[in-house]
């Protein structure tokens, strides 16, 4: 039985990996989870990211004619599997993978080395290795749109912004609850540097995995009368969190959830204990934009849709997948203005093609995306590119947007980064880039 | 035909003590070896090497060190992962903090923390047994994934308690590939495991099984209790430790303390469980069975996408790989609940008398 085993996987991985010769394709591999815990996030992004691929396959036949292809691959949300999925899909398509889209944490953390020994650039957004920013230290890594930290300070922005002036913040209480894993953890030192520079005292209360039992952390919350409670939950946990702020009668109002604590999943099991729930995000709810439009229109239309229950189009998860999408294809499309258009992009091109890009408000217009996502521009520098917030409050059926934009605050930010991802190559012997000699 | 020792002779102590007293036993191990060393570097590709083989050593090796207490000493353990953290975590530290250390001699330094560790929580197996040992094995889980988010020198104080393994120089020989990776896991692996099946044929190896057996008859006839349990933690946290270091070094580059979590712990425990409790071979074979039959299934069913045409839905595919997976896992345990190193055995007696079964 092993044997035939032995021969029957020789075989697999020889089939898998015969290119198809040079054809006009930008193949880019789809790693998500459909099953699990955090199959919501993972199904929801993976289904708007190959929505939105369809739809420039669909109606502009691709991007300069280069059609886009993709591969599902079921990483579990495991580390083991993700580096699995990663090696399996890194050499398909005529060109290899385009770039990768580890969609968690753990995941982006063990292909860092991998991505960048391979020239295929690693993107996570809104997630991820927060001092990769600097990209003269990670040339491979883009951790776009907005990171943790950039997130927190535009969310004690936010509380600055509800108490009436930043010098209000003086004096009150914060609350840091959780998860407690390096996701969870990531923002510890900015809110301390945070707390000492604007006098507001911060406690940190860890949730252990998975989060489904919080009454001694909301006992211990009650203790320490906090004005504002930050919420850095993911999966089960932030629904809990919720109905035990009810049960200890906290206004929900005064608890700001992270960006992965801000979906339709996240509130609607805690039922009316969520209303006036306020959440970040770095896209907008919704199916009113013209790309979700465009969408319905050419592919749910034709029936070729990838979301099977179709009301989650629109939803936070499906937008943040349509986001990402245009996201991977304006890198392409950036990169083919360089290295030849309508020519199948490599990774190491489509890295140059993330580090020039560029979506102003103008492009946005052309996207149809103005609202929904943020202008952004990434550099040599800085791998972030955007670095700001909305916030959205849930009204018991849906999130309605509360603010525009809020810039972070990246005079606190940068240095952290700086001096983080110096450590980073410092230990593992990197030699910064210089910025000023790239092209 | 081929399979049998008519004629084969011992004429000293030492041949009729050899670990494979079968002459075709041993060509076959080392044709094996030699293929493995050789061979398969050359054919395999980055696919093959840095994701399906390597992890699949590592495992094995976790499992073998588990093996060792479960399966040869009778000690239930639910803290391997945690072992695998220590082992990885300290081998960081030993890189890190002390310069030019030899990267092997790290990882055997990180091996004797992790034994350190392993005593400490074996401790308890002197006052209690069975399935009440494992809920102390557990604490053992909880507490060091707990120390080392805890405390930040474990990960050199990183923000996210992220630890990045170092590149890995043996005599100015760098180890940067898949392959040369692979070729390292599969060198250290090979000594360790050759190690362990000695190891299991000498006094101590038959302490242990002794203390497996009835622990009461052991000690009367003069197995010292203590000092048998707690070795039996060692060496099977020294195991898994250098398991954890090569997880980290070889395999991910860089890892979390939660890549370690509990849920690692029964993977591995599921391995022997499988593969065979009390049994070398076994280790390896539950360790092929764990990691690479769900990574089979999720190729199968691509294939079968493809020959039939039809695109069944992603979700389903994945629910599906996770039910037949389960469900082969029952119709092992049930055919055979010693496990696949059984069924190995029973081939082998097959075939010693194949093709006259009388």
């Amino acid at each position: 039985m092993k044997t035939a085993l032995v021969v029957a996987l020789t075989a697999a991985a020889g089939f898998s990996t015969q290119a198809l010769a040079q054809a006009k394709e930008q193949f880019v591999p789809v790693n998500s989870y459909w099953v699990g815990p955090y199959a919501p996030g993972g199904s929801g992004i993976a289904g708007g990211m190959i929505d939105y691929f369809k739809l420039l396959n669909a109606r502009d036949g691709g991007i300069n004619g280069v059609k886009m292809t993709w591969e599902k691959c079921e990483t579990e949300y495991r580390n083991d599997r993700g580096v699995e999925c990663y090696e399996r899909s890194k050499n398909k398509g005529p060109t290899g993978a385009t770039l990768i889209h580890p969609l968690s944490t753990g995941i982006t953390y063990s292909l860092i080395d991998k991505g960048t020994a391979d020239k295929i650039p690693i993107v996570s957004i809104g997630y991820g290795r927060t001092d990769a920013s600097d990209g003269r230290v990670f040339p491979y890594v883009f951790p776009l749109m907005t990171n943790y930290w950039s997130q927190n300070t535009a969310k004690i922005k936010f509380i600055g912004m509800k108490e009436g002036g930043m010098d209000k913040l003086k004096g009150k209480k914060i609350v840091n609850l959780y998860h407690d894993s390096a996701y969870g953890k990531e923002t510890i030192p900015i809110l301390e540097t945070q707390a000492k520079m604007y006098g507001f005292t911060v406690t940190h209360i860890a949730v252990p995995h998975p989060g489904n039992e919080q009454q001694a952390q909301w006992l211990q919350i009650r203790q320490v009368k906090p004005d504002w409670v930050i919420l850095r939950g993911w999966g089960v946990m932030n629904p809990t969190a919720l109905k035990a702020a009810a049960k200890i009668g906290f206004p929900r109002d005064h608890i700001i959830g992270v960006w992965w604590s801000g979906a339709e999943e996240d509130v609607i099991p805690a039922g009316d204990a969520a209303k006036g729930y306020i959440a970040a995000g770095f896209n907008a709810p919704g199916a009113n934009h013209v790309v979700i439009k465009e969408i319905q229109k050419h592919v749910y239309a034709k029936g070729q849709g990838e979301m099977e229950d179709k009301s989650r189009v629109g939803s936070i998860y499906y937008n943040r997948g349509v986001q990402w999408g245009i996201l991977t294809t304006e890198a392409v499309r950036t990169a083919q203005e360089r290295f030849g258009k309508g020519k199948p992009m490599t990774g190491e091109q489509v890295r140059w093609g993330l580090e020039n890009l560029n979506i102003d408000d103008k492009r946005l217009k052309e996207l149809g995306a103005v609202g929904f996502m943020q202008p952004l521009k990434v550099s040599c520098m800085d791998h972030e590119g955007g670095g700001a917030v909305k916030f959205q409050q849930w009204d018991g059926t849906q999130w309605k947007v509360l603010t525009d934009w809020i810039a972070s605050d990246q005079s606190i930010v940068r240095p952290m980064v700086e001096a983080s991802a110096a450590q980073y190559a410092q230990e593992k012997g990197i030699t910064r880039r210089d910025c000023s000699t790239e092209k | 035909m081929l399979y049998r020792e008519a004629g084969q002779f011992k004429s000293t102590y030492a041949e009729d003590q050899q670990i494979f007293p079968i002459r075709q036993d041993r060509i076959a191990l080392a044709v094996f070896l030699a293929f493995a060393l050789l061979a398969v570097p050359l054919i395999g590709n980055q696919y093959w090497l840095g994701a399906l083989l390597t992890p699949f050593l590592i495992f094995s090796l976790a499992a073998l060190g588990l093996n060792i207490l479960t399966g040869y000493a009778g000690q239930l353990s639910l803290g391997t992962a945690a072992f695998m953290a220590v082992g990885a975590f300290m081998a960081y530290n030993f890189v890190l903090r002390v310069p030019g250390i030899p990267i092997l001699l790290a990882f055997v330094l990180a091996g004797i923390c992790a034994a350190a560790v392993g005593i400490v929580f074996g401790l308890p197996s002197l006052r209690i047994k069975g399935f009440y040992l494992a809920v102390a094995t557990l604490a053992c889980q909880f507490f060091v994934l707990w120390a080392l988010q805890k405390f930040g020198w474990f990960s050199n104080h990183s923000t996210s308690g992220v630890i990045t393994a170092q590149q890995i120089v043996i005599l100015g020989y760098a180890f940067d590939t898949p392959a040369r990776k692979y070729l390292l896991t599969l060198g250290v692996v090979a000594v360790m495991a050759l190690a362990a099946k000695n190891l299991m044929r000498s006094e101590t190896g038959r302490a242990f099984m002794a203390v497996r057996d009835m622990d009461v008859a052991a000690s009367v006839i003069g197995i010292p209790m203590m000092r048998t349990k707690l070795l039996a933690f060692a060496v099977s946290s020294f195991y898994c430790g250098v398991a954890g270091a090569l997880h980290a070094f070889c395999y991910l580059g860089t890892v979390e303390p939660e890549a370690y979590s509990l849920d690692l712990s029964f993977r591995i425990l599921f391995m022997i469980i499988i593969g065979g409790v009390g049994s070398i071979l076994g280790s390896f074979l539950g360790a092929a069975f764990i990691t690479l039959f769900p990574i089979f299934l999720n190729l199968a069913s691509a294939w079968v996408n493809d020959f039939l045409g039809v695109e069944i839905s992603h979700a389903v595919v994945s629910n599906l790989e996770s039910v037949i997976f389960g469900g082969l896992i029952i119709f092992f345990l049930i055919v055979e609940p010693q496990g696949l190193a059984r069924l190995w055995q029973i081939t082998k007696e097959k075939l010693r008398l194949w093709p006259f079964p009388h």
